[in-house]
C-alpha cells in the first residue's frame, strides 16, 4: 500500500527544481505554498507526481481520495474567488489538473491505461466510436477475438442477431433470453477474474519498480514484457466488455 | 465592503429570486409588492418601458403580444430547435430572423434576445436587492439547471452581464438546493436531489463528505416541467370549447391567457384537494365549466411524470449506486409539491423524500450559501466546498461524422482534456475543428457548440505539424479552449463561431445600464423610484376617497390618513430617497384597512378591457383525456 496522507504529498513530492512562492518566498511550494497558502503557477507534471505518487499500480484509493478533498480545498476557484486574476487563472488550471488526475488514477482501468502511455504504448482502443468510425470510413476494424474466447463468442453473437431480429419482430423467445443471460454472467464473471489477473499484474509491475529504486537494475526486456502482459489483458478485457454491452443493449431493448 | 456583496439568484422559468447570507443563514429577499417570487414574466408598457413580475402579469391576458413568459426554455436555443416549444408557447420570434442568428422574441413593436429578456428579469431581482440593503449590488451566483449545456450556460451568463451583475458562479439547480440542506445537516452520506421545475428537470447525486459536497453524477430534462402539465390542460380546454361549441381558441391570446391561468389555478388546488371546479369565462360570455378529480388529473400527468424515470435511473447507474444506498432524497421545485410525483420519487429511491424546505426558495437559498462561499465564507459556510459535474459529454467531430468523446459526462469541473491535429495537406494554414456536447455517438446527433479554426499553423509540410488543443471546463461549466502549434511554440490563433449565441461585442452593446453600479447613479434610481411610488399610492388614495369603501372608515382614521398623505407629498419632491419611502410605508400601514374594504367591493368589479390581439398557438395535438365532456353556460 502507497501511503499518500497530505503531509507526505507536500514534504516529498516537490519535483526537481519547485521554486519558491510567488508570493511569500517560502520553499517548496507545489501546488500551493504550505506557509501563505497562495495558489501556484501550475507546473508540467504527470497524474503520479501531482499527487506525489511513485509510478506504481497498486493503490490506497481512500487514501488518495482524503488527498483529493484536501487539495481541491486549496486550490478550487470558488476558494479563490478573490484572488487576483492570474492566481484565479492558475487555481482553474491546478484545480483541472487535480480533478483530471484523481479521475484517472482512482479507477483501476484508467490508471493502468495511463501508465502504459506514460511508457509509451499506444493502446488500441476498441470503442464503440472507434468501431463507428471505422465503419463509416468503410474500413474494417480488426477485432482481435482472444482465441480462448472464439468459439463462445461466435455462438453468441449469432444467439444475439437471432434475438435482434426476434424483437424487431415483435416475437419473445423466453429459452433464448435465459440462455444469453447465462452467457452474459460466465462473461461477467470473466470479467472479474480479469481485473483480478491485473492485479497480479500491478504487483509485477510495482516490484520492478521498487527494484529499480532500490538501485537495482531492470533490464529492456524485463520492463517491455510488464507492459505487453498488461496490454493484452486490458484488450481481452475492452473486448468482453463490449460484448457485454451489446448482450444488454439486445436485452434492455 | 458594501459593493462586495455578492447575492444568489434563482432564474427560474416561472418564478426568479434572489437571496442572501443574513448572519448564518440564506434569507429569500422580497419585491417592493413584499413577495418573494418575482414570476418570470416580461411585457412591456404603452410607453414601451419593460414591466417585469407580478407587474407584468396582467399584459399576458391584456396585451398578450406585448409580454413573455417561460423565457428560460429558449436560452442558448437555435430557431429549429425551438419548433416543438412554438408549438405550445406564444413566443412570437422576430420576422426577420436569419439562419444562425441568435433567436430575438417580438414584444410590441421591439424585439429582444433571450438573454435581453432575462437580464431585464436579473435587473428587477438587482434592484430588489439594492432597495433592501440600501446600497449597489454588481455581483451574482446564478443558477441554472444541471443539464444545462454549454450555450444555455453562455446565455445565462450574458444575461447577468446585460444586467449589470458580474456573474461571480453559475450553480447547478439541485447542487444549489443541496447546499441549503446541508446547512443544517452537516452529516456525511448520500443524497439524491430531484428536482422538478416549471420547466426544467434534474437529478443529481451527491456524497457529502466533511462539508464537501462531491456531485457525482447528474442527468435531466432541460425541457420538462410544470408547463408539460399546463400545456396539457390547455389543450384539452381548447379541444374541449372547439369541439363542443365549434369554438377555435387557439389563435385568441387572450382566452388561452385566461385558460392558462385557470389551470394552473386548478393544477396547484389538486396537490390538496380530491377534486376541482374549473370556469373559465369565455369570449361571447359563455362559461367553460369541468370538473376535475385528482385521480384524472393523476392519469392525465401520468406520462409527463414517468419522463422523469429514465433519467433517474440512468443518475444511479451512472454513480454506480443502488436506490437503496442512498441515504437522503430531497425535493426541489414547485411541481415536487404534487402528491403523485412524491409518490414517485418515494418509489424510485425507496425513500420517504425531505420537504422542509420551501421548494420554490431552496435553490435560490442555496446560491446565496454559495455566494458567502465565493464571497470568503463565513462560520455557517466553513469547510463547505461544492464540488459539481459537467452533466453532457464533450467531444470533437473526427472523420466520417463521428462524435470522438474527450471529457466524459460527470467529469468533476473544472475539467480538462488535450488533443493533437494536424495538418492533411503541404502549406495547410487552418484547421477546422467542431466541437459538440452530448451522448451520441454521430456528430449530427450531438449540440454543436461551435466552430473553430485554429489560424496561423506555420507552413509545413502535410502531418508534420503538431497543434495542441486544450479544452477546459471551468467550474461554471463553460469550455474554454486553447491551442498552440509544439514545433514551432507558435500560439494559434483561435477564431470562435459560437454555434448559438451572442458575441463579445453584441453583449457589450446589450448592457442595459453601463453606470448601473455608480453610486450616483443608484441614489438618483432610488429617489426617482420612490417618487414614482409615492406618486402611486397617492393616485390609489385618490381612488379609495371616492370609493364606497372610504365611507366605511371613522373619523379618526380618516384624519390619520389626510395626515400622513400630507407628510409623503412634502417629502416626495426632496432628494432623500430614505425618506420618502419612510412616508411611503407609513402611509401604507395606515390604509390597510381601507385597501381591504376595496379588495372585497372590486372582487364582484374584475377588470375586463379586451384586445382583439391574436398570439400564435400553433396547433396543438388533440389531448387524449381521462375525463367526461366539459359543460358549458
Amino acid at each position: 500500500m502507497t501511503d499518500s496522507s497530505l503531509t507526505t504529498i507536500t514534504a516529498k513530492a516537490a519535483p526537481e527544481g519547485t521554486q519558491s512562492c510567488w508570493s511569500c518566498g517560502t520553499m517548496r511550494a507545489v501546488q500551493f505554498c504550505e506557509s501563505c497558502g497562495k495558489v501556484q503557477p501550475p507546473a508540467p507534471v504527470d497524474y503520479f507526481t501531482f499527487f506525489g505518487l511513485p509510478r506504481k499500480l497498486t493503490l490506497d484509493v481512500s487514501a488518495l481520495e482524503k488527498d483529493f478533498y484536501e487539495l481541491s480545498r486549496k486550490l478550487h476557484p470558488d476558494l479563490n474567488a478573490r484572488a487576483g486574476s492570474q492566481e484565479q487563472e492558475w487555481s482553474l488550471q491546478q484545480s483541472s489538473l487535480l480533478n483530471d488526475a484523481y479521475r484517472t488514477l482512482k479507477d483501476p482501468i484508467k490508471r493502468t491505461q495511463y501508465l502504459l502511455k506514460l511508457e509509451g504504448v499506444e493502446l488500441e482502443e476498441q470503442s464503440k466510436s472507434a468501431t463507428e468510425q471505422a465503419r463509416s470510413t468503410g474500413e474494417i476494424k480488426k477485432q482481435i477475438v482472444p482465441p480462448d474466447l472464439l468459439e463462445e463468442v461466435f455462438e453468441l453473437n449469432v444467439q444475439l442477431e437471432e434475438l435482434r431480429g426476434q424483437k424487431k419482430m415483435g416475437e419473445d423467445d423466453p429459452a433464448l433470453i435465459e440462455e444469453v443471460g447465462r452467457q452474459k454472467l460466465e462473461l461477467e464473471e470473466k470479467h472479474e477474474a480479469l481485473l483480478r489477473e491485473l492485479q497480479g499484474h500491478w504487483k509485477m509491475w510495482d516490484g520492478m519498480i521498487q527494484r529499480e529504486h532500490n538501485g537495482q537494475p531492470v533490464s529492456e526486456e524485463e520492463r517491455r514484457q510488464a507492459r505487453n502482459r498488461m496490454v493484452d489483458l486490458l484488450n481481452r478485457r475492452n473486448y468482453i466488455r463490449n460484448l457485454v454491452r451489446d448482450v444488454n443493449e439486445v436485452l434492455e431493448r | 465592503m458594501a459593493t462586495d456583496r455578492i447575492v444568489g439568484i434563482d432564474l427560474g422559468t416561472t418564478n426568479s429570486l434572489v437571496a442572501f447570507m443574513q448572519g448564518e443563514s440564506p434569507v429569500v429577499i422580497p419585491g417592493d409588492d413584499g413577495l418573494n417570487l418575482v414570476p418570470s414574466v416580461v411585457a412591456l408598457d404603452e410607453k414601451n418601458q419593460p414591466v417585469i413580475g407580478n407587474a407584468a402579469r396582467k399584459y399576458l391576458t391584456e396585451t398578450p403580444e406585448r409580454a413573455v413568459y417561460s423565457i428560460k426554455r429558449l436560452m442558448g436555443r437555435g430557431v429549429d430547435d425551438v419548433q416543438e416549444e412554438l408549438k405550445f408557447f406564444p413566443f412570437r420570434l422576430a420576422e426577420d430572423l436569419q439562419a444562425g442568428e441568435v433567436l430575438r422574441i417580438r414584444l410590441g413593436n421591439k424585439t429582444f434576445t433571450p438573454p435581453e429578456i432575462s437580464a431585464l428579469i436579473l435587473r428587477q431581482l438587482k434592484r430588489n436587492a439594492e432597495r433592501f440593503f440600501g446600497a449597489p449590488v454588481a455581483k451574482a451566483v446564478i443558477t441554472v439547471p444541471a443539464y444545462f449545456n454549454d450555450a444555455q450556460r453562455q446565455a445565462t451568463k450574458d444575461a447577468g452581464r446585460i444586467a449589470g451583475l458580474e456573474v461571480m458562479r453559475l450553480v447547478n439547480e439541485p447542487t444549489a438546493a443541496s447546499l441549503a440542506y446541508g446547512l443544517d445537516k452537516k452529516q456525511n452520506g448520500i443524497v439524491a436531489v430531484y428536482d422538478l421545475g416549471g420547466g426544467t428537470f434534474d437529478v443529481s447525486i451527491l456524497k457529502l463528505h466533511d462539508g464537501i459536497f462531491e456531485v457525482i453524477a447528474t442527468n435531466g430534462d432541460t425541457h420538462l416541467g410544470g408547463d408539460d402539465i399546463d400545456n396539457l390542460l390547455i389543450t384539452i380546454a381548447l379541444d374541449d370549447t372547439f369541439g363542443d361549441l365549434g369554438l377555435d381558441l387557439r389563435r385568441n391570446a387572450e382566452a388561452v391567457q385566461a385558460i392558462r391561468k385557470a389551470v394552473i389555478e386548478a393544477k396547484i388546488a389538486l396537490s390538496s384537494q380530491p377534486s376541482v371546479k374549473l370556469d373559465v369565462e369565455l369570449p361571447g360570455g359563455s362559461h367553460y365549466l369541468r370538473e376535475i378529480t385528482r385521480e384524472q388529473f393523476e392519469q392525465l400527468i401520468q406520462p409527463i411524470i414517468d419522463r422523469t424515470v429514465g433519467p433517474c435511473k440512468q443518475a444511479l447507474k451512472d454513480a454506480n449506486l443502488k436506490p437503496e444506498q442512498i441515504d437522503e432524497v430531497v425535493l426541489v421545485g414547485g411541481s415536487t409539491r404534487i402528491p403523485k410525483v412524491r409518490a414517485l420519487v418515494k418509489e424510485l429511491f425507496h425513500r420517504e423524500p425531505h420537504t422542509e424546505l420551501n421548494p420554490d426558495e431552496v435553490v435560490a437559498l442555496g446560491a446565496a450559501v454559495q455566494a458567502n462561499i465565493l464571497g470568503g465564507g463565513s462560520e455557517a459556510t466553513e469547510n463547505m466546498l461544492l464540488l459539481d459535474v459537467t452533466p453532457l459529454s464533450l467531444g470533437i467531430e473526427v472523420a466520417g461524422g463521428v462524435t470522438d468523446k474527450i471529457i466524459l459526462r460527470n467529469s468533476t469541473v473544472p475539467a480538462s482534456a488535450t488533443q493533437f491535429y494536424t495538418t492533411q495537406v503541404d502549406g495547410q494554414a487552418n484547421v477546422a475543428i467542431h466541437v459538440l456536447q452530448g451522448e451520441r455517438e454521430l456528430a449530427k446527433d450531438c449540440r454543436s457548440l461551435a466552430r473553430f479554426d485554429l489560424k496561423g499553423v506555420p507552413p509545413m509540410a502535410a502531418g508534420m505539424a503538431r497543434i495542441e488543443v486544450k479544452f477546459l471546463i471551468d467550474a461554471n461549466g463553460i469550455l474554454h479552449v486553447s491551442a498552440r502549434e509544439q514545433r514551432s511554440g507558435k500560439e494559434a490563433e483561435i477564431q470562435v463561431q459560437p454555434s448559438y449565441g451572442l458575441t463579445d461585442e453584441q453583449v457589450e452593446g446589450m448592457i442595459l445600464d453601463s453606470f448601473d453600479s455608480a453610486e450616483e447613479d443608484f441614489r438618483q434610481r432610488q429617489v426617482i423610484e420612490a417618487r414614482n411610488e409615492a406618486a402611486t399610492i397617492l393616485d390609489a388614495l385618490d381612488k379609495g376617497k371616492k370609493s364606497p369603501a372610504w365611507g366605511h372608515l371613522s373619523t379618526d382614521e380618516k384624519k390619520k390618513i389626510a395626515k400622513m398623505e400630507k407628510a409623503l407629498i412634502a417629502v416626495k419632491n426632496e432628494d432623500d430617497y430614505q425618506a420618502i419611502r419612510k412616508a411611503i410605508d407609513t402611509l401604507n400601514q395606515g390604509t390597510t384597512r381601507l385597501a381591504e374594504l376595496m379588495m372585497d367591493s372590486a372582487v364582484s368589479t374584475a377588470l375586463k378591457g379586451k384586445t382583439m390581439d391574436e398570439a400564435d398557438m400553433g396547433e396543438g395535438p388533440t389531448a387524449p383525456h381521462p375525463m367526461a365532456k366539459a359543460e358549458f353556460e
